[in-house]
């Protein structure tokens, strides 16, 4: 296996985006990713694209050749891949790209992610992103994607002490970040308050502890390590990778309060990059809900399991903390266009790491990990970049 | 979730009717809904699964109070969703009904009962299933 370096990134503004259709959307940030890596377009061997639910959201499945003609490469006939598990459809996406240019098959690869969520009224979209979930023993019972997560919430807070305002402080702490990030959709500020008083959607949570249902897309450029230098002065590095699994249903794990499939996709992929999580500079994780950016940091071993919410409100993880995470605002604040998100984690990531990040830089950030989960944790991905 | 033809919901009843889950022959291990295999016994457990009907009891291992329900339930939220450990071992996640909502807590015991679950609008299917309420302490 060789090195596999990201050469560009390109990512669209998120949000409920009504003028753009999801051919807009991939195509925007595949022409602004391709610029941003200095390649001409004609050295891309294959097209990756991470999509959850296009079949539900836009009423289209091939996927693959859509994203291949709307982009202007039918003519070159390049192969086109979709990638799908649930809401780490982009991630996954990002590791299919990876394996493909590791293995010496594919020497350049575009990698994008998109949805384009809100062509549906909102009831048809909680339930298409329900469909992550188990249809026929959670949801047929009436079990949303953020009751699950809310039943996550309640354990936790049970077992551990945790409690809604440090929840709450997750929130406050993503929309700060997505405050300085041109391409969030929520880009104001909000207080612990607003988000305790906000309506509850699954008790423990409240709607300000859900991310948002949005529109967007993301797309990076996957290269031979040897050739990166070619096309970009400032190239990434993919150090590791790791991907697992776990039951559909939530009610089908030992413990409610971890994600396995986080524990073992960190591990595989720490062990890859031969380095420990005390090495992270700085971090993207899958906080679709407060619960999991809590869920997150303990499984990807930042913080002792039980202490997420401590950590959270000790300040570990704002920008200027020890252990920034969720510099973009997170999928909480920057949005949540499900296919989209992973490949958005590995785009803020790369800007990290390049020091393009602006406002949001963290400084001296030489390792970062992006973090991915499908739906209530059956699946995830994490990968593990260093600016070379 | 509704929508659709009837066999998907029919061949599940046996389960969501009677909570019928299976036995591995191998190791004992009990599976709630039923597994083709034990997934720790693999090849041993091949044609070695036993039904078996699991009983009505078990207790609360954690809750959540759905606000924003999906369209089928609209007219039922707020409502209790629970994941219940069966005293089997096996667990499941379904509602909690005939309590206050602030009745509901983590450890608390609970007994299946037959329900209807959701329809299929105004012409379809009705589809039935258990739910859970707080177990009746007799004497």
């Amino acid at each position: 296996m060789r090195d596999v370096a990201i050469i560009g990134v390109g990512v669209t503004k998120f949000g409920e985006l009504w003028d753009k259709s999801f051919r807009n959307l991939i195509s925007e940030a595949g022409a602004k990713a391709i610029i941003d890596s200095g390649i001409s377009g004609k050295e891309i061997d294959a097209l990756y694209v991470g999509s959850m639910s296009a079949g539900r959201f836009v009423g289209q499945e091939h996927v693959g050749a859509l994203v291949a003609d709307c982009s202007g490469f039918s003519h070159m006939h390049i192969p086109s891949i979709r990638v799908e598990s649930a809401c780490a459809s982009g991630g996954l996406a990002v590791r299919q790209g990876y394996f493909s240019v590791a293995s010496g098959m594919n020497d350049v690869v575009v990698v994008g992610g998109v949805e384009k969520m809100t062509d549906v009224i909102g009831s048809e979209a909680t339930d298409t992103l329900a469909t992550g979930l188990d249809q026929e023993w959670e949801a047929f019972f009436g079990a949303t994607l953020p009751g699950i997560y809310a039943m996550i919430a309640t354990k936790h807070m049970h077992d551990y002490g945790t409690t809604r305002e440090q929840l709450a402080q997750v929130a406050v702490k993503n929309h700060a970040n997505g405050a300085l990030n041109p391409y969030a959709q929520f880009k104001r500020p909000i207080s612990i308050e607003s988000v305790l008083n906000a309506p509850f959607a699954a008790y423990p949570l409240g709607m300000l502890d859900c991310s948002p249902v949005s529109d967007g897309a993301a797309t990076v450029i996957l290269c031979a390590a040897e050739k990166a230098k070619d096309y970009t002065s400032k190239p990434v590095k993919i150090i590791g990778s790791g991907q697992a699994s776990d039951t559909l249903a939530l009610h089908g794990r030992k413990d409610i309060c971890t994600f396995e499939s986080t524990v073992h996709a960190a591990n595989m992929a720490y062990k890859h990059a031969k380095i420990e999580p005390k090495n992270i500079d700085v971090a993207e994780v899958h906080d679709c809900f407060t619960i999991a950016e809590i869920l997150a940091i303990e499984d990807l071993g930042f913080v002792k399991k039980g202490d997420g919410g401590k950590a959270i409100e000790s300040k570990i993880t704002t920008l200027d903390g020890e252990k920034p995470v969720n510099t973009s605002g997170g999928l909480k604040a920057k949005g949540h266009p499900v296919g989209a998100t992973g490949v958005a984690q590995i785009a803020e990531i790369v800007m990290q790491l390049r020091g393009d990040a602006d406002q949001r830089q963290v400084k001296d950030a030489n390792i970062g990990l992006a973090h991915n989960v499908g739906a209530s944790g059956a699946s995830s991905v994490v990968h593990i970049l260093e600016a070379i | 979730m509704a929508d659709g033809a009837v066999p998907r919901f029919w061949r599940e009843i046996p389960q969501r009717y009677n909570l019928i889950g299976n036995q591995c022959g191998a190791c004992d291990r009990i599976y709630f809904p039923p597994r083709e295999s034990c997934p720790y016994c693999r090849r041993k457990s091949m044609g070695n699964m036993k039904e078996i009907k699991l009983g009505s009891k078990g207790k609360v291992v954690t809750y959540t109070i759905i606000y924003v329900a999906p369209e089928p339930f609209e007219g039922q939220a707020p409502y209790p969703i629970a994941i219940i450990e069966l005293d089997e071992g096996p667990r499941v996640t379904a509602q909690i009904v005939d309590c206050e909502l602030e009745d509901v807590k983590i450890g608390m015991r609970v007994q299946s009962t037959f329900r209807k679950i959701q329809e299929d609008g105004y012409i379809g299917a009705i589809h039935y299933g258990y739910k859970f309420k707080p177990l009746e302490v007799k004497g």
